[in-house]
């Protein structure tokens, strides 16, 4: 990966980390999003909704592809097939 | 009657699922604990969540807002959306791949091979099973509660513990991790779906609807503070955020992570943590706050989901919404019973020996044999313990486990770390642990009352320990802020002055890319990254 995509993806890590401290929604109450949600509840559904493209976002262009070839190395692994049920 | 009814019906459903699951358990050791590493991707996810939802998800979000509002969900549920989902997508895929390649089944058989220690792993084996064992005990109070509560007393509380230790034994004593796996499915399935029905059978209820129950909330000056987070001060709701590294360090979520067949397995369950955190919380922080306008006044909080549902809904929902509660109960329970059970049966009874001597049906035997025993020990303690002892040591175990994440970083990420640094941190949380306990027990007297500011704890100290209602905090920090700090300080200083592992040791776990050739790098991020794509 190169070292401006690891630059891009930690600084999005830690804008998204330092939202979470919305300080300024911390005595806010209105307006009531949808007429019912409080702010600060509303702003943090979405921030669950941010984390989730976050993830997205890092499995599409940080995914440690080179674990999906990972083979046993297991000295018993045979052990493991010696069984019968129950 | 009939929220008894439903429960009972799930229960045999509990029950059936994991006869099935016994016809398909091997007796060998990696099929007992792990599934033998084959649980797919969208069973992965559900299962891995089920782990880490207990009845508080449920009972206590809703009962916490109840007493201190929205707020509630910015502290545990979006920060846990965020920070759990990191984890596993950095630690969860490296311990999978680790556990593949060298077939580790536990944390404590990594940092054994990878620093080459035995007597340290088994302290920080030691030190896990003493915060993991009062999680496992309350899950089975929390269990007994409920079914006590939802049938109104009919099932006496010992009674109602007893039936949840015995189907928990049941599932994992027959299914291991496959019975488990598969109630997961089926459990998680359940209480995703129960915030969203809960939601809209009440507000179908209100015929004037939400807003106007909430906009009554906001006009009344001594509720208002329930819709903001004045009452939480800002160095409270940060530290909050380190919380949920305890998650990845929890064994009985370790553990899960080595049961996957294949890494891509993680890919879904990343994206789609946050969504089922919040499908979960939202609703039921959202109808806490609410109760304090519908149901004013309540001496328990924890039950106005129960008080809203029996008002408002219909009573074949109250039994669904039992289920979902006992779902969350025993979805965590059973991965730490069978944690519990893994970790002896392969830490200690392995580690020593044990293995050699009586093979794989013998470790298997063991394990049963330990299952039992340790839910009839959690039983007996359940019923003679106070909850409020337990409810402490596992607030206790969050900041512990958390502060053990830079073990596991160090272990995974950093070539230079070494054994004295993993025994440097450990005992750096253990010490911390019983600091923050003494104070704890020490302050109790003088606590204030909700609303009120901290006190100080000893004035010859200034504000290094203060007292809030329920929190010992130092410098207005939760104690898990100094904990992580300063476990990841030890790591680094006494890794730096002591020798490292072997080389050999170093090679296995990050191959150098010439040696490495057709066998990838486990671990190593350098690698990780230039081979991603």
């Amino acid at each position: 990966m190169k070292a401006t995509k690891v630059l891009f993806l930690t600084l999005l890590i830690a804008l998204v980390y330092f939202l979470h401290q919305d300080f300024w929604n911390w005595k806010q109450a209105e307006p009531f999003v949808f007429g019912f949600l409080p702010i600060g509840l509303a702003y943090h559904a979405g921030y669950s909704v941010a984390a989730a493209i976050l993830m997205a976002v890092l499995v599409k262009l940080a995914w440690p592809g080179h674990l999906e070839n990972t083979e046993s190395q297991a000295a018993d692994k045979e052990s493991k097939n010696d069984g019968g049920h129950g | 009657m009939i929220p008894v009814i439903v429960v009972s019906i799930y229960l045999v459903i509990i029950a059936v699922i994991g006869s099935v699951a016994f016809r398909k358990t091997q007796s060998n050791t990696e099929d007992f604990f792990l599934a033998n590493r084959t649980v797919g991707s969208m069973v992965f996810f559900l299962s891995l969540f089920a782990t880490n939802m207990t009845a508080f998800a449920i009972l206590g979000s809703s009962g916490q807002a109840y007493r201190q509002g929205i707020g509630i969900y910015g502290l545990m549920a979006s920060s846990s959306g965020l920070v759990i989902p990191l984890t596993i997508f950095f630690i969860g895929t490296r311990l999978w791949a680790l556990g593949k390649k060298f077939g580790h089944q536990t944390q404590v058989a990594f940092f054994r091979d990878r620093w080459e220690c035995s007597s340290i792993g088994t302290l920080i084996f030691t030190l896990s099973v003493v915060m993991l064992v009062p999680y496992m005990i309350i899950s089975i109070m929390g269990g007994g509660r409920v079914l006590n509560d939802i049938s109104g007393g009919r099932v006496v509380y010992p009674l109602g513990c007893a039936i949840v230790a015995l189907v928990v034994t049941a599932n994992v004593f027959f299914g291991g991790m496959r019975g488990t796996v598969w109630v997961n499915i089926f459990q998680t399935v359940l209480f995703l779906l129960f915030g969203a029905v809960a939601v809209g059978v009440i507000s179908h209820d209100l015929p004037g609807g939400f807003g106007e129950y909430i906009q009554k909330i906001a006009n009344n000056p001594k509720t208002h503070y329930l819709l903001t987070r004045e009452r939480m001060p800002e160095r409270y709701f940060w530290s909050y955020s380190l919380i949920p590294l305890s998650s990845i360090m929890f064994p009985h979520m370790a553990i899960m992570c080595f049961a996957a067949r294949k890494v891509t397995a993680f890919k879904r369950t990343v994206v789609l943590y946050p969504l089922a955190i919040m499908a979960i919380w939202l609703p039921c922080i959202f109808l806490g706050v609410l109760g304090t306008a519908l149901e004013p006044g309540l001496r328990n909080p924890d039950g106005i989901l129960l008080h809203l549902l029996t008002d408002h809904a219909p009573v074949w929902l109250a039994g669904i919404l039992g289920a979902g509660i006992i779902s969350a109960v025993m979805g965590s329970d059973t991965h730490q019973v069978l944690a519990i059970s893994t970790m002896f049966t392969k830490d200690v009874f392995a580690h020593y020996g044990g293995k050699e001597k009586y093979g794989e049906k013998g470790s298997v035997f063991f394990a049963r044999g330990f299952i039992i025993a340790v839910t009839l020990l959690a039983y007996w303690v359940a019923l003679r313990t106070p909850e409020s002892i337990f409810e402490l040591a596992v607030r206790f175990a969050f900041s512990g486990f958390a502060a053990m994440a830079p073990v596991m970083i160090a272990a995974l990420f950093w070539k230079r770390s070494t054994k004295y640094g993993a025994l440097a941190s450990t005992l750096w949380v253990a010490a911390w642990l019983i600091l923050t306990w003494y104070v704890q027990r020490a302050s109790d007297g003088m606590a204030p009352k909700p609303g009120q500011p901290a006190v100080v704890v000893f004035s010859s100290l200034g504000h290094f320990f203060e007292r809030s209602t329920a929190n010992v905090t130092v410098y207005g920090f939760l104690p898990v802020v100094p904990m992580v700090l300063g476990s990841g300080l030890m790591m680094i200083l006494f890794s730096l002055l002591t020798p490292p592992p072997g080389r050999a040791t170093i090679e296995r776990y990050f191959p150098s890319r010439a040696v490495a050739g057709s066998s990838q790098p486990a671990v190593s991020a350098a690698a990780a990254a230039a081979s991603s794509r």
